[in-house]
Parts: structure tokens; sequence; C-alpha cells
């Protein structure tokens, strides 16, 4: 790469505001042919709305686009890959109905004549490119029956059909697992060293620092600096994105255990998980960690009144229980912050306030009017505890950024005080910042003597606040683990169904 | 301009489609013809829309829930048959209550087809519009109905009565309106309507009872042709059997002009109520300058496609847009 070499891409001063927000201020950015350029900030920083800007979807304030050289317009996402720049969203935007290829393919599929519809070509192309990247499944299967994962790499394979000048991936790991990373990295790899030049969205410190050529930060949509990846560390990026060092060491203040709050026994549910028994005491916090599909969201959503188990008991408080509903689980004291926040977190429709207080809405009444004090209190008070980011509580959800999404939905059950909290990937998509306070919150709730269940794919995160680690492996428990037998090797062991002998 | 406005987003009345579509009616109409913003004129249009305007409150709180209702049109059949042809039998006392029981179990048989069943509220209720009909001419045998001492019964209030020189009917439809827009907009139970029409799954997970609030939409959209039926019904003190036909329609486009979204989770009575005398003006108004009563449906077509247009271009911010 020589110095005079032109970026693929320059942004320059770019600036966008919506009703209330101003999501970019001013921002530059460039990424040249064959460089990995990654762009980090808080959520709500500006991220997505800069390469929606750049994608075609919104149009700047003010500002520039340049590419190659020329300085261009674009209103839509197929005139922006027409000029060689795909997005991959962060939110899949796939149609469920439709196959796979037709949807790598959408809105420029492979015509013959009469605008009839090339199907040979369009599966033998779309196939070429799912091999690629190493898919197990063809381009004729409809997209509902994919995975999430799955689905996301035909969102990936979206940005092949082209020779792309510029490809962008927002947050695109989210929902994959380790295996299915290396590919994407793989293809990451394979895209740069054509001399393509590479966007790359995550909140993920260790994706950055071994992908990455160069990191530029973005702070309230104000642009903060650029710095070469060799040259730095995890240390300055954070503090130049959120203005301060994170204390990621364990909090390891002891409290009390109180009672044990919650006992499964043997609980069942074919073919999802069976002979599951495990509790929860007060002031403790139990991390379920396994890969994807092992089956814990599904004993979370049995918990919580949505599944019915075949056989096993639930006992609160030493008695059994039967939930039939999530209002009884409600009633109980169970909470469960859903995996997807989108379909299971969020009425998107809703104002932040209304998604906030739906659970309690019943309750917060003066007379048979709902009382909106009482509802703009318990907002104001998880806004701040949680540093939510939103221009007012009648902003509606649907165009808050994603990090600021989840903490909604977070909000939304620590503000029904439930006795079991159950959190199901709590930080996916979560800024450092905001994923080290929720990390802190689990650990101070439990030492306010809440029971709290954490589910997650990340070892880290269920290295740091958990007291008690239950692996589990396609629907069975291997091994429960305490914070201080714990280790990394028998971790991954034990979720990969490898049994070992027990440690001594 | 408009163009400006709507891309600035802001000003209420660039986002309020409808609004401005009303008002410049309002004043094409007035225009022409010099009967039309009499106040005579005015409080017939608001009389006559009493009927449609009472059936659309209930059916735009099924749309908010995220459902469809087709089969009022064929249901206010069978309530006004049902109560005219019981006056004369057992008298109004009795006829009212076990009119609106009847109309209530219609009701929920739809809700609970679509609600604790599941089935989709398009069918089911396409279906109910059918097979009410079939109801009601089984009932009446084919006969129309009428109530025969128009003059000595008290049930003439509803449609003939007056309270200060307003119609009954007009009070009626106003104070439902107003009952079921503060119990919407204000009342724990709407609010779980907005999140069950919005989001099914979330409002499941959110611990709120799916079935059972669908369930009660189709229970208020039962009650209020039964009211609607009572005005009708005391209006004309008589029935045919088909009153009710193409009602439903009339209905949905009420709501759909005061902008109530048929995605669900979003809407609003009190824009309904703007819909209903929209519709009802324009019609009034074509009548006024002598045209033909079908005429009325190629501009009532046209108001509404133009009415959901400037509506979603207000929220996209320009007139025409690639993305949603
Ligand atoms: N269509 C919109 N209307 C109004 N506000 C918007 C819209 N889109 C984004 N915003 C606001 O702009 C700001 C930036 O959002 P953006 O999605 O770009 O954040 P991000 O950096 O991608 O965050 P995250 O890491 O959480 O994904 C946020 O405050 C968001 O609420
Ligand atoms: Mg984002």
């Amino acid at each position: 790469m020589s110095d005079q070499q032109e970026p693929a891409l320059r942004l320059k001063g770019i600036v966008k505001t919506f009703p209330g927000v101003r999501a970019l201020d001013g921002v530059d950015f460039e990424v040249m042919p064959g460089e990995v350029h990654a762009l980090l900030g808080e959520n709500g920083a500006g991220k997505s709305t800069l390469m929606k800007v750049l994608a075609g979807m919104h149009q700047p304030d003010e500002g520039q686009i340049i590419i190659a050289g020329k300085p261009v317009r674009m209103t839509t996402p197929i005139e922006a890959k027409a000029q060689g720049v795909v997005l991959i969203h962060q939110e899949l935007s796939l149609v469920p109905e439709m196959s796979a290829a037709e949807n790598i393919y959408l809105g420029e599929l492979p015509l013959k004549r009469f605008g009839r519809v090339d199907w040979t070509t369009l599966f033998e192309r779309s196939n070429a490119i799912l091999k690629r990247l190493n898919c197990n499944f063809r381009g004729e299967v409809t997209v509902a029956n994919l995975s999430i994962a799955n689905q996301q790499m035909v969102e990936i394979a979206r940005a092949l059909t082209v020779d792309a000048r510029v490809v962008v991936f927002d947050e695109p790991t989210a929902s994959l697992t380790d295996a299915e990373k290396v590919v994407l990295f793989e293809i990451i790899n394979d895209l740069k060293a054509r001399g393509v030049g590479i966007v790359y969205i995550s909140h993920r410190m260790d994706e950055i620092f071994t992908l990455s050529d160069r990191i530029t930060v973005l702070r309230d949509g104000a642009y903060r600096g650029t710095l070469t990846t060799a040259d730095t560390d995890e240390d300055e990026v954070t503090r130049l994105m959120i203005g301060r060092s994170l204390d990621l060491s364990r909090d390891t203040a002891e409290h009390s255990l109180g009672e044990v709050v919650l006992e499964v026994r043997d609980l069942s549910c074919a073919p999802l998980f069976k002979k599951i028994s495990f509790s929860v005491r007060a002031g403790e916090v139990v991390g379920f960690y396994g890969l994807v599909g092992a089956g814990r969201t599904e004993i979370a959503e049995t918990l919580f009144g949505l599944r019915s188990p075949d056989s096993g008991e639930i006992l609160v408080d030493g008695s059994p229980v039967q939930i039939n509903a999530p209002a009884d689980a409600i009633k109980l004291g169970i909470s469960l912050v859903p995996e997807n926040r989108k379909e299971q977190g969020l009425v998107l429709s809703m104002n932040c306030r209304d998604n906030m207080t739906l659970p309690q809405v019943q309750n917060l009444t003066t007379g048979p009017f709902v009382s909106s004090g009482a509802e703009i209190a318990i907002f104001d008070k998880y806004r701040d505890k949680l540093e939510i980011k939103t221009p007012s509580w009648r902003q509606t959800t649907r165009v808050l950024s994603g990090g600021n999404q989840q903490k909604i939905v977070i909000g939304k059950w620590l503000s029904m005080h439930p006795r079991v909290l159950i959190v199901d990937e709590p930080t996916r998509g979560i800024d450092v910042g905001s994923k080290s306070e929720i990390h802190m919150l689990l650990r101070a709730l439990a030492a306010q003597g809440y029971a709290v269940i954490v589910i997650s794919s990340e070892m880290p995160e269920v290295l740091r606040v958990s007291d008690r680690i239950v692996a589990m492996y396609s629907g069975q428990i291997m091994r429960e683990f305490t914070a201080e037998q714990v280790t990394e090797d028998s971790l991954v062991q034990a979720i990969s169904g490898i049994r070992t002998s027990e440690v001594a | 301009m408009l163009l400006n406005r709507l891309k600035a987003g802001g000003p209420a009345i660039a986002k309020q489609g409808i609004l401005v579509a009303f008002i410049l009616f309002m004043i094409v109409f007035s225009l022409m013809s010099d009967r039309f913003l009499t106040a005579d004129n005015i409080m017939s249009v608001f009389r006559q829309s009493a009927i449609i305007g009472v059936m659309a409150v209930g059916v735009t709180i099924v749309v908010i829930g995220g459902n469809l209702d087709l089969s009022v049109g064929s249901m206010l059949s069978f309530a006004t048959v049902l109560v005219v042809d019981l006056h004369d039998k057992i008298g109004p006392e009795l006829a009212i209550p076990i009119m609106v029981l009847a109309t209530l179990c219609l009701g929920a048989i739809n809700g609970f087809l679509i609600g604790i069943l599941r089935l989709n509220s398009l069918i089911v209720t396409l279906g109910m519009l059918s097979a009410i009909q079939g109801l009601v001419l089984i009932y009446s045998g084919g006969q129309n109905v009428d109530i025969v001492d128009q003059r000595g019964t008290w049930f003439a209030i509803f449609g003939r009565g007056s309270v200060l020189g307003i119609a009954a009917p007009i009070l009626i439809f106003g104070l439902m309106a107003i009952i079921f827009h503060v119990i919407m907009s204000t009342m724990p139970f709407g609010r779980k309507v907005y999140a069950v029409g919005g989001n099914p799954t979330a409002s499941v997970f959110s611990g709120i009872p799916r079935s059972r609030v669908v369930f009660t939409t189709y229970l208020i959209s039962a009650l209020c042709v039964a009211v609607a039926a009572i005005i009708l019904g005391s209006r004309v003190m008589g029935s045919q059997n088909n009153v009710g036909q193409g009602y439903e329609l009339q209905v949905l486009a009420a709501v759909i002009l005061g902008g109530t979204s048929l995605l669900g989770g979003a809407g609003s009575i009190l824009k309904t109520v703007l819909g209903v005398l929209m519709l009802a003006f324009i019609q009034n108004g074509l009548i006024l300058m002598g045209q033909p009563y079908y005429t009325q449906w190629l501009v009532t077509w046209v108001v509404i496609i133009v009415a959901v247009w400037l509506d979603v271009a207000a929220k996209r911010g320009r007139l025409f847009s690639p993305i949603a």
C-alpha cells in the first residue's frame, strides 16, 4: 500500500439530524483499499447511522461522500451497491418467506427474456457464494427455516454478489458461534486480500484487535480520532470512546448467600432438554454457559411459563409451583430478559416509557387511569441507572440504537423487582462501557438478595459475573463449577460434550 | 411547499394528512354549494354518520389490536332485525338487553376463533359476514320487520329524540367515542391492545394475556354494533334483512382514513371520528352538488388513497421513497 493511494471511500463532514437528535456532527471517515477499518463508539454514538448514510439509506444534511476520488450522491441501497458499497445490517433484513438465493440477489435477480427469473443461474451463482462462505445449506432453502446464524450468512452472502469496493459489517458477530466467526474472519481477510476496503463495527475488542488495521472512534455523533491498531491498546481506545478507563476485574466482594429461591428437579422437555436439575440461592449469580442451541434459552422459557415441560418439578421457596403462563411467573417473582430484543423484548411501535412499564401497567394506576407520573418516574430512574440515550421517553423504540433498545428491555424487568432474574444474552450488542455496567449491576442485584441466572455464550462474561457456572451441551447439564474451580479449558471441554473426571 | 413541509417532518399539519385533506374538502364544497356549511346541513351530516361512527369506534379497537372485523355489517342487520322484531313481542325493556346479549355472543364467537384459537381474522370475520346474514334470514324467514306503534314507544328516543337541540344519535356517537378514546389512551386495557397489536410476541413475553385482550376487542366491536343497531332500529322503526350490507367497508374506510394502521399497534379513535366525518361530508357534498350516489364510492376511494399516501409520506419524510 503506497501512501499516495486514493482511499476507496471518503466521508467528509457528515451531519445528520433526526428530530431531537444530532446523530452525526461533522464526521470524517475514510477507508483505504485492502484495509479493515474498525468503527467504534458507545451505543447510540452514530455508527449505524453513518453507515446508513454511506449506503444510501439516509441522506446527509451536510457533508460529502467521495468514492474513488469522485463525490457521489446515493439515494437507494441499490445505487450504493452499484457504486460498490455494500452494507451488511446490524439487524437482519431478509425476507423470511423467500429462498436464500432470492434473498442474496434481492432487487437484482438474474432475468431471462420477458422478465422471467432465471432460476438456474440464480441458484448456481448463489450456491457458489454460499460455498465460498463454507455454508452447509443451499440457496434453495427458505430463509425462515434457517438458524439465526445461517440467516446472518445469507446477509453476508449478499455483499459478495458484486465486485464490492467497500463492504460494511455492522456488528456481524452478535449472533454467531465461535466456529462461524472463524469463517467470517476468513472471508474478511479474503476480501481484504483482493483490495476491498472493509468497515467493521463491533463492540468486541478482541475482534477489533485481531482484525483491524485502523480504528476510528465516534462519541455522541462526533468524530474523536483515528488510531493505528498496531500502535494502540484497548485502554486507549476505551478512553477515547467513553472518556474513562474500565475496571474489568471481577467483583469479588463477598456477600452472604440466602435460602434457595428457585429449584429445578429433573425438568425435561423433549427434544430440547432433559433431566435438568439445579438451584439458585438468593444473592447468587448462576451462569449458564454453552453453545448456541444447547437448550439454555428453552429452559429459561419454561421457567417463564412460555413452554410446558414434559416432566419434572419447579420449586420456588421450597414449594412446587405450576407456571402455565408468563403472568404466573411474574407473580412468583420470576422475570426473563429475552434473547431477541426486537422480536421478544420490545413493541417497536411504542415509546420508551410504555415499553418499560408494560408488564406492570395494570398496577400503575390512579383510579382506573394509568398514572403517567408513576410511569415517568420509573422510566427516569432506569434511564439514569442504565444510562439509556434517548431524547425523551416519547421516542419510539424503533429508532433507538441497538444497545439502547437492549437497555430498555433490561430496565423493564429490573423495574419489576423480581426475586429471580433470568437474563438471556444480556449484553449482546452492548458497548464495552455499558457492558461492564450491566455486569456490575447483575452483581449488585445479587448482593441485594436477588437470585440471578445469566445465560451467555461469551466466556469472559460468564466467568466475570457468575458465582457458579452450569455448563450445558445439547440439552443436558454436563458439569457445574464454582467460580473458584472453573478454568477456561474445563469449561470448553464441558460445553463440547467431553466428559472429564471430576477435578479432585 | 407541501413537500418541504413533509420533509421538515415537523409541523403537525404535514403529519396530519387526513386533517389537511379534510379541510381542503370542506373549503371546496363550501365554495361550490352555499347549503353545505349551514348549521342544518352540518347537523344532518353528523346525525347520518352516527351509525357508521359508532361501529367504527369498535372496529378501530380491533384493528389497533392487530386484527380485522368484516362481520360488523351483517352483525348490524342481525341486531337491528332482532331488536325491532322483539320490540313488539316482548317490549323494548327486554328487547334491548336480549339483543345486546345475542350480539355480544356473536362477538364472542369471533373473539374465540381469532383470540383463543388464533385463526386468521380476515377469514374468520369474512366467514361470519355471510354466516350471520344467513342467521338473519333464518330468524326472519325473509320477512322485513316493523314496529307497529311508532309514536307510542319510548324506543324512539335513540334515533329520533334530541337533547338541547342535539340529536340523540350524535350524542350517543360522541359519548361512545369519548368513552373508548379515554379507555384506549389512558387505561391499562388500551395500552395492552396497542402492545398486542404492535408486537404479539413481545406482549406475551411481558406477561400480557394476548388471547384475552384480542377476545375483548371483539366483544367491544360487537357492543358497538349493538348500540348502532339501537340507533338504526329506533330511527327507521323497522328493518330490512340486509340493512347492514356494505357497512363493513364504509366502517373500514373510515378507520383507514383516520390513519389507523392495518398492521396493528397504532391508531386513534378521535382520528377515526375525523375519518367518519370526512366520509360523511364528502358524500353529503357530492349529493348537494347533484352527483349520483355511486360517484361517492369513486371519490371516497381516491380520498382514502391520498390520505394514506400523505400519511406514510409524512412518516418517511418524503413523498416518494424507495425504503420504508
Ligand atoms: N430514524 C431515526 N429517527 C430518530 N432517531 C434516530 C433514527 N435512527 C437513529 N436515531 C438516533 O441516532 C443516534 C445514533 O444511532 P445509531 O443507530 O447510529 O447508533 P450506533 O452507534 O449504531 O449504536 P449501537 O452500538 O447501539 O448500535 C441514536 O441516538 C438513535 O436513537
Ligand atoms: Mg448500531
